[in-house]
This record gives structure tokens, C-alpha cells and sequence, in this order.
């Protein structure tokens, strides 16, 4: 008599630990086997890009932050950059040597996240987290110390960033980037070669190149694939193509392709950031502005509007900014999940009148269940984890 | 550095084979009739000089008298760029045509849209809310909505 089978629809989250926030799957099993996937977004969702239409510039960087709130230097470099494109200003050498500094150290400790939790959702449970965070709380003080907080930094402005380093800065940094390759190489021992993770990865997931670039996958996930695709080379903002650096690509774009992507990109940014510690130079690090160009100032905020002095005046770049109506931009960077873009429109008022969010977590989600399907449910939680996403940005 | 591809060059590619589809073109920007947007993308993911494989993502902006779909295109071939728009006058029942068969990469962004802007798109495999949830009033992205709720 033959047993009679039919699959079971289960629901994982969205309050479930392997799940990195509050993603909720509706998975159908045949027996163990996947057969298909169906995920459901929203339960985080604060409705970021509505609330930007209501602040005006400065003020929406703090939303910014709260996107994905394990990266947010480079959500705030990413807004800016939008902002300075339809400002038409630069930041300044040094504040731009900042910002990629900033950025880097916050890559390197988003990816020893990502790696953290893969390895905890393998299941060698605290030992390899505890590892990676015991190197991210030190990237944690060190922005301590830029701008007095940790996690929602908000320590970069349009036009540069809010304040210079503090001379203590500069010696705890040299004492992160000798203890780093230290940190770096324990973590490796402890990993790479691991025969649990090597067996439980490799070749799981694995992810073909013409189907990254057709779902739009963007970041470690696109460059485990093959597709040596980075925005920092492919179209450098700030000061990135003054800096050396390689691109690690996988080969087959496996789970353990991800990972180990990821572990490298972390040594490459401990690179990027030692050139830019060698060669920052002193100097402003918020741009200025010609101070008659007064339909860039809305206010001083108390201070006399017009310039005293003869001749052209500079002006720190005022709180208040007013882009010209009908300016639009799209500020891109290689955030630490992908491509992360603002795409702003102006009206001419101190708001933006469209704020949208190209957000790299949600859009790398669109290969789960191509990813998924014909594989069983412990693999589930080790592709979901190397695909790195974060629930603040995929909801927004 | 990626090259933006200028509205008027590109508007000279879709010309040649599609003579009606183009609307105008300004800067970077190129707009594209609704009605033909989808052979369009097609052309424009095809055609070997332009190469457009990367949607880098889709936009929607409520200009009040009309609402706006915005594509972001990259070649990853030519490490070029280009912003091609479309624009539906319609306020009760926007609805524009689908890229999924496309990029299945927009998959995701065009729901999104669906949800919070409510232009609808024609084609989509699985057009249903993704951020809120069923039966919630309105779409909050667009500018004349007003919250219903009451504490």
C-alpha cells in the first residue's frame, strides 16, 4: 500500500532568531525538501521614505542611520553623496578621507556580523559571534569617539562630515589596525578550514552570474558569483580612486563563496583604511560655499546674511539647504550588503519631494527562493544567513 | 567612472526601432511612452551597444498631475548608465506594464510601488501588497494621502 504524501506549508518567523530581524517565510515542504518559498516583508516597516517628505535635508540623516542599523556610516555616505550631486558641492579632502575611513571600518564590522551569525546559524553556537564581535565592539568605540555614538552614528553631513576626528582618535586607531591582522588570522584558523562549515557551504546555494545580474543582486552576493562588480572601482565617489585595493570575487557562488568573500573584503577595507590614516592631510572638513549664493542659504540661523568683508566670502554650508526646484539625483555607494542609492527629487523647498531608497537587502531577497528550492530546511537558515540581509533596510 | 548615457543618444537608439515610443528627453533623462515600455526595456537589455542587463531599481514619484515610474538602467558590459521615465496621467487607475519578464529584478520594487504609490502594473506574476498589509486604506507614499488612523 503505497503512504500517502502532500506537502506541509510551515511558517518560520517573523520572531524567529535565524531570521536576522523579523522576516517571516511561508516555506512549503515535501518532507524535508523545499518545494517552495514565499517571503512576507513589512513588519519593521516605519515608512522611511514618507517621513524623509516631512524634514528637511540634515534632518533626514538621522532616518538614514535607521536603515540598516549595522551599517550606518555608509547609509549616511550614501544620502549625502545624493545631496552633493544636486547641490552641486564637493566635500573637502579631509572630510572625504573621513568618510571612506568611517565607511571601511563600518564594512568591516557589518561583514564580521554577517559572518558572526552565518556561524551561529550553523550552529557553532556563541564561540565564532563572540570572535567577530569582540573586533566589531572595537570599530564601535572608535565611533564612539568620531561622534559619540555607536550604532545610529549621523556623523556625516552633506558636504562633509560633522566634526574632525579627536586627536586621541588617531593613536586608538593605530592600536586597532596593529591588533587587526591578529584578530583577522584567529578568525581564519578558527573558520576557513573548519570541516563542518566546509561540508555544510560549499556548494549549497549556489547562485549563477547570469541570474545575480538578472535579479539585480548587488555586493558580496553578486561578487561571490563571479562578477568582479564593485562600485568603488566601477564608478569611484569620494576619494576612492585615489586608494589601492582588490576586489576578491568567488568562484561558484556557494554559501561558503559568501562567506569567504566577506572575510576578505574585511581585510581589504583594514587596507583602504590604513592609506587614508597615512594620508590624510590637516585641513576643513565640511565644505563652504560662496556666501552671496544666498538661494543655497535659507537661513544662518541668527547670523547676519550678508557678508561683511569685500570680495567673495566663503560660508560653512548652512543647516538649512534648498536645492534648486526640480534638481534630482541618484547617490550611490557599495554599502556592506550592496548597492545602496538615494534617489531625491527636489522641489525647490527645504524638503526633499521624493526620497526613494534603493535598499540592497530587500533586492537580494528576490533570488531566495530560487536559492531555496530543492533544498532542505537546515539549509535554509545557512543561504538565508549568507545573503547578509538586514530587516531595518529591507522594510525601511 | 560609469558613463551616463544621454537622454538624446539613447532617444536615437529607441528611435530607430521604435519611431513612436519616445516622448522627450532631457539631460540624462529619457521618457518613454507607457504603452511601449516593456518592448523598449526589452530593446534596451538586447541591443548589444547599449547593453542594459543591471536595473539598478524602479522608482515612483507623485507629481500630483501625473505619477512617474523611474528606471535606473547600468550595463555592467560598457560600465555605462542611464535613467529612462515613464508617465501615467491617470489618478483613479494608474497602471503601467511590468519589467519582471524583463529584470526579475523588480520584482520586489515594483509590488512596492503597487503598495504605497498604487500604480498597478500590468504582467506582474504576483501583484499583491508587500509592506502593509490587505485592506489597509490608501497608498501612504502618494502626496494627498491623509492617515485615517485615530488614537
Amino acid at each position: 500500500m503505497a503512504i500517502r504524501t502532500e506537502p506541509v506549508t510551515i511558517n518560520i518567523g517573523p520572531q524567529h532568531p535565524s531570521t536576522h530581524g523579523v522576516l517571516r517565510l511561508r516555506v512549503t515542504f515535501d518532507g524535508e525538501v523545499i518545494v517552495d518559498v514565499e517571503p512576507v516583508f513589512g513588519y519593521l516597516h516605519r515608512g522611511s521614505e514618507k517621513l524623509a517628505e516631512e524634514r528637511n535635508y540634515v534632518q533626514v540623516l538621522t532616518l538614514t542611520d535607521r536603515l540598516d542599523y549595522v551599517a550606518s556610516m555608509t547609509n549616511n555616505q550614501a544620502y549625502c553623496i545624493a545631496v552633493e550631486k544636486m547641490l552641486g558641492v564637493e566635500a573637502p579632502l579631509r572630510g572625504q578621507y573621513l568618510r571612506v575611513l568611517a565607511a571601511e571600518l563600518q564594512r568591516a564590522a557589518s561583514h564580521l556580523v554577517a559572518t558572526g551569525f552565518l556561524l551561529q546559524d550553523l550552529g557553532a553556537l556563541a564561540t565564532p559571534l563572540m570572535y567577530c564581535f569582540r573586533f566589531r565592539e572595537k570599530i564601535l568605540d572608535l565611533f564612539e569617539m568620531l561622534c559619540g555614538a555607536r550604532i545610529t552614528v549621523s556623523y556625516m553631513r552633506p558636504g562633509g562630515v560633522f566634526s574632525d576626528a579627536p586627536p586621541d582618535f588617531w593613536p586608538a586607531l593605530d592600536d586597532l589596525m596593529q591588533e587587526a591582522p591578529h584578530l583577522i588570522q584567529e578568525l581564519e584558523q578558527l573558520l576557513m578550514k573548519n570541516e563542518i562549515v566546509l561540508v555544510r557551504t560549499k556548494n549549497v546555494g549556489v547562485l549563477s552570474a547570469e541570474s545575480a545580474i538578472a535579479s539585480s543582486v548587488s555586493g558580496p552576493v553578486l561578487r561571490a558569483s563571479g562578477v568582479a562588480w564593485d562600485w568603488r572601482k566601477m564608478d569611484p565617489y569620494d576619494i576612492y580612486d585615489r586608494l589601492e585595493f582588490d576586489v576578491p570575487v568567488g568562484e561558484r557562488g556557494d554559501n561558503y563563496d559568501r562567506f569567504r568573500v566577506r572575510i576578505e573584503e574585511v581585510k581589504q577595507s583594514l587596507r583602504i583604511v590604513e592609506q587614508c590614516r597615512d594620508e590624510i592631510h590637516p585641513g576643513p572638513v565640511r565644505a563652504d560655499v560662496d556666501a552671496e549664493a544666498i538661494d543655497l542659504v535659507l537661513e544662518r540661523r541668527g547670523e547676519a546674511e550678508k557678508p561683511l568683508a569685500e570680495g567673495p566670502v566663503r560660508a560653512e554650508l548652512p543647516f538649512v539647504l534648498r536645492p534648486p526646484a526640480g534638481a534630482e539625483a541618484y547617490g550611490r555607494v557599495e554599502a556592506p550588503k550592496g548597492e545602496l542609492a538615494f534617489y531625491l527629487v527636489s522641489d525647490g523647498s527645504i524638503a526633499p519631494y521624493r526620497c526613494k531608497i534603493r535598499s540592497p537587502s530587500l533586492i537580494n531577497l528576490t533570488v531566495l527562493r530560487e536559492l531555496l528550492v530543492g533544498w532542505k530546511l537546515a539549509d535554509m537558515i545557512v543561504t538565508l544567513g549568507s545573503i547578509d540581509i538586514n530587516m531595518g533596510e529591507v522594510d525601511r | 567612472m560609469t558613463r551616463a548615457v544621454q537622454g538624446e543618444e539613447l532617444a536615437g537608439y529607441v528611435r530607430q526601432k521604435f519611431p513612436d515610443a519616445v516622448c522627450q528627453w532631457k539631460g540624462e533623462s529619457l521618457w518613454i511612452e507607457p504603452s511601449d515600455l516593456r518592448e523598449v526595456a526589452e530593446f534596451l537589455r538586447d541591443e548589444p551597444d547599449l547593453d542594459f542587463k543591471f536595473l539598478n531599481s524602479v522608482s515612483a514619484v507623485d507629481y500630483v498631475q501625473y505619477f512617474e515610474v523611474v528606471y535606473h538602467l547600468t550595463s555592467l558590459e560598457h560600465n555605462h548608465s542611464a535613467v529612462v521615465k515613464t508617465r501615467l496621467y491617470s489618478r483613479e487607475a494608474p497602471t503601467a506594464q511590468s519589467v519582471v519578464a524583463v529584470w526579475p529584478g523588480a520584482d520586489f520594487q515594483e509590488r512596492e510601488i503597487y503598495d504605497l504609490m498604487g500604480v498597478s502594473f500590468e504582467g506582474h506574476p504576483n501583484l499583491k501588497r508587500i509592506m502593509l498589509w490587505e485592506g489597509f486604506p490608501g497608498h501612504p507614499q502618494r502626496r494627498d494621502f491623509e492617515d485615517v488612523v485615530t488614537y
